[in-house]
């Protein structure tokens, strides 16, 4: 499976089981506390003590880093994880239930739709305030309408199919079709979506993270460390281009590894 | 359905839309937990005079009323005060939202050749080596966070070439050498993803075509492979092309967002995230809306050029 | 010296994969040659390559294409200019964006032969000749606008256009109706013989190429199996191959004696009316089916005939009238009918890559009916099981495959278990056959006809091909625009006066011999 997995997909692979290690185990290697001042210079560059130098306060940039994964790739997962398992579960309801509830979800999901995602986000957080759990259910709302998009075009197609008619000549119920002769055929494209989705929301949520309304002071996730470093980019400090490369290696791997997954189907 | 039948239900459909999203983005914000009175006034002030100010401002008639008198302000060019700035909301945007159209504008003057460019070479190409390294590129292109771009833009030309301004100024006469300058940055670091995800959608329709079997058939006459593309694809292309550019156009907006603040870039974007912070109201409905709307306009254009484009409405 | 010669032509994927192997046949100027098959013989490759074309993931991988003095390598230039194609499906191979004479002078123009007025006026001459309808003004038009076969004919004017040497045809009319069919093939033979062009016909079935062909090339797998004049190869076929293809083309009577069909009524149908939108698909339709019978359905392309299946398997629900299945009323919508009512009627479908569900495998497939209608578990369901997979003459070890691991063959079969393992009273059977290659499909024929007789099975069979359905059903209904013009006995079926559609179609049938198009023309006129 891996081996026939082209150089790209491979590259975007290791990309992404380094930094899921990194999100769970980050912590642990991290040199300093992560609010620890270690050195009295601040914006230093590459040095053995501090391999990514340190930041405007003069904290450890590695550490820093080590800590923040856990925040941009732990909150991006489960808010992706949120919104794809909310999409397909409403667009199977949809395809299956009666048509009414179908017009009336679809109604509303491309209503939703039509506001972008940055703008609703920002609506969103203006409206409650961007704590880390409230951040999760923003992201993840934000992004529902798209993942429910595609889930139910996939899923009404499915109903289309021959064995799905059959099945409902013999009588099967509404629910038996749709747990067990459509949502099984649901999951790999899905699975792909769940991986875009899941770049979208890093991408959106260190995007509000940059703009100093995602995730607050002292916690950090990439975004906040672009921000809170952006003095630096004068003197060109590595404090600000390495979590703003980190957040890039991220989701370009993911990206990477899923044009090269659907490459082969 | 005349085709002129179709164009106006598209029209109104996409109204409809629009009022809907007016009513979700009134609902979300209406949700704010403590309200505006209570906010301007502070926390030693009684409930007397926070009821008081309810009434003034309006606060205290039914969710219904107001939508209603809001949804009537935006239409009429009045959608209310802005809390923080203390003037008319039309005003503190009149202000912005020529610098942001500007910008989109550049953006897309760029972008739109570029990408069609790239998209309809790759297509040609597919599976060939130009092919494959513009798809690995835009694939990584398309996931790039803008500030990365916008600030790996800064260090090389401005921080290290010292070519370009790091913040984007906006003056009345500027001349046009100056012009350019400042504009090359936000307008580079907003294009990065928007070539992407516009060339490869390109290509992607493009290469729709080109598996079609009237495609072989002209091989097949002995049409080369420019006029193939020319004659016989992009007419068939058209609409999914209209429709990828404006799908990627509308990605301006968002990314407007971090690109204006990067470069303290006066525009609509960067005023929609200090009426965040600043938690003004209305002046962040507006933006909301005028963002919302601006979606909206792009794609019910693309709908109708690929109506308009498409002799099988034309010729009933 | 011949005018087209093929040596040791080899084609294969860009995978490795042989795709023709080591094909040679020559063909002289004026006469006709076909490529004949079943689907994956190569024969479509093999014309391709007669022009240096191959597709996307095959390439060329040896042997040459000669044409007079040009070889493979010169081929390229001539395309569009001295060898012409004509596709499968011209609704597909017509550029939708646009207008007909546009399409029909661009080889010319592109080839600078002559200027626009000039290639205009031979196409609309092209037009006449084809005995298309409004010809002087049919060039105006859009595909969209036109029909299958006016279509298929357009692209024969496509083709001739330049006035080719060679003539490409590939399977030109199996995406048409049987009575459109014979109007094509008349007008493509007329214009390929006025013209003294040679042409090279791609097709599966042999009654068509009968028609057409002075020399026959047999194809399977990528190999030729055998060659030679049309009479040697339908009068005294050689290869073991031909034989099969010949037998399968020629229809064997599988009817079941009469002692099967009891005079119990088992299905009655009352006055039903159905339609989608406003358009009615069904028009008032009445029958009664016996229980043992085997009750064939035929007609063309729209004539309702799935419909009348999707109204009694309970998907589509009619307008107006009643669906009767052993006297009690089966109720129109799906939601009003009971467990028993679902068993009892089971329903099989045309297309094996869709009657499958890809996520389970063909045990849980047949298991969902044993457990749901006869609540069979454990033991008795897999004895079961394995009873059923040798119904349908299947190994066991098809169980634990999935349906993207089986055959279309296979599929069908496990289609058609998946409907006994209900012990159904009722089978409908729409186009059971049709997406099959015809020597696979004449087996599932035969598998009918057993099941039949073994198990008592009353089954409504639906099909585009009447001799087919002469062969092995002993009730016969035909369907013209959503209303039954004739149901006879199979028995009666050669005795009584058909109605006038009917005769259409039984006349249309290509017959296994040459000269059969000209009789027929020389009858009908």
């Amino acid at each position: 499976m891996i081996r026939s997995l082209p150089l790209s997909g491979k590259i975007g692979l290791a990309t992404v089981i380094f930094w899921l290690l990194t999100a769970m185990f980050g912590p642990l290697l991290a040199p300093h506390p992560v609010g620890e001042f270690v050195d009295m210079d601040v914006f230093s560059g590459i040095s053995s003590t501090f391999p990514l130098g340190t930041d405007y306060l003069g904290r450890d940039v590695f550490s820093r880093l080590l800590y923040g994964a856990r925040y941009t790739v732990g909150l991006a997962a489960a808010a992706a994880m949120l919104a794809s398992i909310t999409g397909i579960g409403l667009a199977l309801t949809a395809a299956v239930g009666s048509r009414v509830l179908d017009e009336l979800l679809s109604r509303f999901m491309d209503t939703m739709i039509s506001i972008p995602s940055k703008i609703l986000a920002l609506v969103l957080v203006a409206a409650f305030g961007s704590s880390i759990p409230l951040l999760l259910v923003i992201c993840a709302f934000t992004y529902v309408p798209g993942s429910y998009r595609i889930a139910r075009s996939l899923a009404v197609n499915l109903a289309q199919m021959d064995y799905v008619q059959v099945a409902k000549t013999q009588g099967e119920g509404r629910w038996h079709i749709g747990l067990r002769e459509i949502l099984p055929n649901m999951i790999h494209p899905m699975l792909a979506d769940f991986g875009l989705r899941f770049v979208f929301i890093v991408l959106l949520l260190s995007g509000l993270s940059f703009l100093g309304l995602g995730v607050q002071p002292p916690e950090a996730d990439f975004g906040s460390l672009v921000r809170e470093n952006i003095s630096g980019l004068a003197e060109g400090a590595p404090a600000i281009i390495v979590p703003a490369i980190a957040i890039a290696t991220l989701t370009i791997g993911v990206n990477l590894l899923i044009d090269a997954m659907r490459g082969k189907r | 359905m005349s085709i002129y039948r179709l164009i106006l239900n598209r029209i109104a459909s996409a109204l409809l839309t629009l009022l809907l999203v007016s009513l979700v983005i009134f609902i979300i914000s209406d949700l704010l937990p403590g309200d505006a009175a209570q906010e301007m006034l502070g926390q030693s002030a009684t409930p007397e005079q926070v009821a008081a100010l309810r009434h003034d401002l309006g606060l205290d008639r039914p969710a219904y009323v107001r939508f209603g008198d809001w949804v009537g302000g935006i239409v009429s060019g009045d959608p209310g005060t802005s809390m923080v700035a203390n003037m008319p909301v039309a005003e503190v945007i009149a202000d912005r939202l020529p610098n942001t159209l500007r910008l989109a504008a550049l953006t897309a003057a760029f972008t739109v050749p570029l990408s069609l460019l790239i998209g309809i070479s790759a297509a040609m190409n597919r599976g060939g080596r130009l092919d494959r390294v513009l798809s690995i590129s835009t694939l990584a292109m398309v996931a790039m966070p803008e500030f990365l771009v916008a600030t790996l833009g800064v260090l090389i030309f401005s921080v290290k070439l010292r070519l370009l301004p790091s913040i984007t100024m906006v003056t009345a006469d500027q001349p046009w050498g100056e012009f350019l300058r400042s504009y090359t940055l936000p307008v580079l670091s907003l294009s990065v993803v928007v070539i992407a995800q516009m060339s490869r959608m390109t290509r992607a329709a493009v290469i729709d075509q080109l598996n079609q079997p009237y495609v072989e058939m002209a091989v097949l006459k002995g049409v080369g492979p420019v006029a193939i593309v020319r004659r016989h694809v992009l007419p068939n292309a058209i609409g999914p092309i209209i429709n990828a550019m404006a799908l990627s156009l509308s990605y301006l907006l968002g990314g407007a967002i971090i690109v204006e603040t990067i470069f303290n870039y006066p525009g609509l974007a960067s005023l929609m995230v200090n009426a965040v912070t600043s938690r003004d109201t209305p002046l962040l409905q507006a933006c909301a809306m005028i963002f919302c709307s601006a979606y909206l306009l792009l794609l019910l254009a693309a709908d109708i050029i690929a109506i308009l484009a498409n002799p099988r409405l034309h010729n009933k | 010296m011949a005018y087209l010669e093929v040596n040791h032509l080899c084609v294969k994927a860009d995978t490795g994969k042989t795709i023709v192997h080591d094909a040679s046949f020559s063909l002289n100027k004026g006469e006709v040659l076909a490529l004949i098959g079943e689907s994956g013989s190569g024969k479509t490759t093999i014309a391709l390559s007669l022009m240096g074309y191959a597709r996307r993931g095959t390439h060329i991988a040896g042997g040459d294409v000669r044409l007079g003095e040009a070889h493979l390598k010169d081929l390229p230039a001539l395309r569009g200019n001295r060898i012409a194609y004509i596709a499968q499906s011209a609704a597909a191979a017509f550029n939708p964006s646009l207008n007909i004479m546009d399409q029909v002078i661009e080889a010319a123009l592109v080839h600078r032969i002559m200027d626009r007025a000039q290639a205009e006026a031979k196409a609309i001459e092209l037009f006449h000749a084809l005995a298309l309808p409004f010809p002087d003004t049919i060039g105006q038009r859009y595909p969209h606008q036109l029909s299958g076969g006016q279509l298929q004919r357009l692209m024969a004017a496509m083709a001739f256009i330049t006035d080719p040497d060679l003539v490409i045809l590939d399977e030109p009319t199996t995406a048409l109706d049987v009575t459109t069919q014979v109007e094509v093939l008349r007008a493509f033979k007329q214009v390929v013989k006025d013209r003294g062009a040679t042409a090279v016909y791609v097709s599966h079935d042999l009654a068509v190429v009968a028609q057409m062909a002075d020399h026959i090339v047999v194809l399977n797998h990528g190999e030729i199996k055998e060659q030679g004049t049309t009479a040697e190869i339908l009068h005294a076929p050689k290869d073991d191959y031909t034989k099969l293809l010949m037998a399968a083309a020629e229809p064997t009577n599988r009817v079941v004696v009469d002692a099967l069909v009891q005079p119990v009524p088992l299905l009655e149908v009352r006055g039903v009316n159905a339609s989608y939108g406003n358009r009615p698909i069904l028009k008032d339709i009445n029958f009664t089916m016996q229980r043992g019978a085997m009750l064939g359905v035929i007609g063309e392309s729209g004539s309702g005939k799935s419909t009348l299946a999707r109204v009694i398997a309970g998907l589509v629900v009619p307008t107006s009238g009643e669906v009767r299945l052993a006297g009690d009323i089966l109720p129109a919508a799906l939601s009003a009918r009971e467990q028993e009512h679902f068993r009892r009627v089971q329903i099989v479908f045309q297309n094996a890559s869709t009657a499958l569900n890809p996520a389970h495998d063909v045990a849980q497939i047949l298991a969902r009916p044993l457990a749901f209608y006869h609540q069979l578990k454990g033991e008795a369901a897999q004895k079961r099981l394995l009873a059923l997979i040798d119904m349908v003459k299947l190994p066991a070890s098809v169980l634990t495959r999935r349906c993207t691991e089986l055959s279309g063959g296979q599929i069908q079969r496990i289609n058609l278990a998946r409907a006994l393992a209900a012990e159904p009273e009722l089978v409908l059977c729409d186009e059971v056959t049709s997406a099959l290659d015809t020597v696979v499909g004449a087996a599932i024929l035969d598998l009918l006809a057993e099941l039949r007789r073994e198990l008592n099975l009353s089954i409504m069979f639906i099909s585009h091909d009447i001799s087919t359905v002469r062969a092995i059903c002993d009730d016969i209904m035909v369907l013209y625009q959503g209303a039954v013009v004739e149901h006879v006995r199979g028995s009666d079926f050669d005795q009584v006066r058909h109605h006038d559609y009917t005769e259409l179609l039984l006349s249309s049938v290509p017959e296994l011999r040459a000269g059969w198009l000209e009789e027929r023309k020389a009858r009908t006129a």
